[in-house]
C-alpha cells in the first residue's frame, strides 16, 4: 500500500462523485477511507455529529476481521458489508484493494438503491484513486 | 501510509505502539490522553473487552500543530501484545509511518521483549516495510520497579537485547507515572513527520 497524496483537484472530483451519486440519491452521510483507517473525504449534513476518526479506524479493522471470516469459508475477501440498525443502517463497499466507501442511510432509501448507487460511484472513484 | 491532503494542508501519520503483552502500550496512550489539552486531542477509542488486555487496538488521534504550513495530525495506535493475536497486530501495522517499541523491564519478560521485536520485523516485512526504513523509538518501560523487590532488567541488558548497535533512540520510562512518555512521543513524532515529509519532498 503506497502513500496517497491528495491534490485539491482530485479531492474536488472525489467529493463531486460522492455528492452527485450518493448524497443526491438520499444517503445522508458518506465517508471515503483507506484500509489503514485514514479519512480521504466525507460528505453529508449528518457528518458533524459523527466521530468520523473512530468510524474510519473501526471500518478498516472491521474489513480486516471479516476478511478472515471470508478465508474460513474459502473466499478471499468480502467486497461489501451491511449492518442494519433500527433507524440508520450502514453499508461498506470495498473500492479496489485499498479504499472503502461508507454510506449511512435511513428508511427513506432502500438498500437496493444504495447498492446500485454505490456500485456506480465505485467505478468512478476507482479511476480517480488510481 | 501517510495521507497528505493538499487542499486542507494536512498531513496524517500513523504511529503504532508495539511490544509484548502487558508492557504498558495502552498505559502510554491513556497518560497522553489525560495530559493533553482538549484542543490537541481527539476522542480516544478503545474497544471494550473483558479484562485489561487490548484485544483489538486502541486509537488516539492528536493534533501536533503546524510544520511548514501543514497541520500535522498523528494517530496513535496500540496492538494487542499477546502472542496469539498475531493477525490483529499485522492488520494494525498496515500503513504504519512510525513505531514505538515498548519493552518491559521485568526480568521474566526478557525473552518476550526479544520475541516481540522479531515479530515486529516479520510483520513489517509482510507489509513490504522494514525496521531499517520505518522510524522507530524504543521505550524501556516500568523503570519505577527497579527500586522495588521485583527482579528487573538493567538498562545495559535491555540495550544489549533490543538495541545493541544504538540504531534507535531509546528512553527510560514509567508510563503509569508519566515519566518518559512525552519524551518518547516527541521523538517519534519528530522522526515520523520528517520521514513522511522527506519522502514527499515537502521539506528538503
Amino acid at each position: 500500500m503506497g502513500d496517497l497524496v491528495l491534490t485539491t483537484a482530485k479531492l474536488d472530483a472525489i467529493r463531486a462523485q460522492l455528492e452527485n451519486n450518493l448524497i443526491a440519491a438520499g444517503i445522508h452521510s458518506v465517508l471515503l477511507v483507506d484500509s489503514a483507517g485514514n479519512i480521504i473525504a466525507s460528505c453529508g449534513e449528518h457528518m458533524q455529529g459523527i466521530d468520523i476518526i473512530s468510524l474510519a479506524a473501526l471500518t478498516a479493522a472491521n474489513f480486516a476481521a471479516t476478511s478472515q471470516i471470508a478465508r474460513i469459508i474459502g473466499e478471499e475477501d468480502f467486497s461489501l458489508l451491511f449492518h442494519k440498525g433500527k433507524k440508520d443502517s450502514i453499508h461498506f463497499a470495498k473500492i479496489g484493494q485499498d479504499y472503502i466507501l461508507i454510506s449511512i442511510f435511513n428508511d427513506n432509501v432502500s438498500l437496493g438503491v444504495v447498492r446500485l448507487k454505490v456500485t456506480e460511484a465505485s467505478q468512478h472513484l476507482r479511476e480517480l484513486l488510481n | 501510509m501517510a495521507l497528505i491532503d493538499l487542499s486542507k494542508k494536512e498531513v496524517h501519520c500513523k504511529v503504532v505502539y508495539y511490544g509484548p503483552g502487558r508492557c504498558g502500550k495502552t498505559t502510554n496512550l491513556i497518560y497522553i490522553y489525560n495530559a493533553m489539552s482538549d484542543a490537541a486531542k481527539g476522542k480516544m477509542l478503545t474497544i471494550e473487552t473483558k479484562g485489561d488486555r487490548t484485544l483489538f487496538f486502541d486509537l488516539l488521534p492528536l493534533n501536533l500543530g503546524k510544520i511548514g504550513g501543514f497541520d500535522i495530525r498523528i494517530q496513535l495506535y496500540t496492538v494487542p501484545g499477546q502472542t496469539i493475536y498475531a493477525s490483529t497486530r499485522k492488520l494494525v501495522l498496515k500503513g504504519v509511518d512510525g513505531v514505538v517499541f515498548v519493552a518491559d523491564s521485568l526480568k521474566v519478560r526478557k525473552t518476550k521483549n526479544i520475541e516481540s521485536l522479531q515479530d515486529l520485523a516479520v510483520n513489517l516485512k509482510e507489509h513490504g516495510k522494514s525496521l531499517d526504513e520505518i522510524p522507530m523509538v524504543i521505550q524501556y518501560n516500568k523503570r519505577d520497579l527497579v527500586s522495588s523487590p521485583i527482579p528487573t532488567l538493567s538498562i545495559e541488558e535491555m540495550k544489549r537485547d533490543l538495541n545493541p548497535h544504538n540504531k534507535w533512540p531509546d528512553f527510560e520510562a514509567s508510563a503509569v507515572k508519566g515519566v518518559g512518555v512525552f519524551e518518547t512521543l516527541r521523538e517519534i513524532s519528530k522522526l515520523t513527520v520528517k520521514y513522511v515529509a522527506k519522502k514527499h519532498l515537502l521539506i528538503k
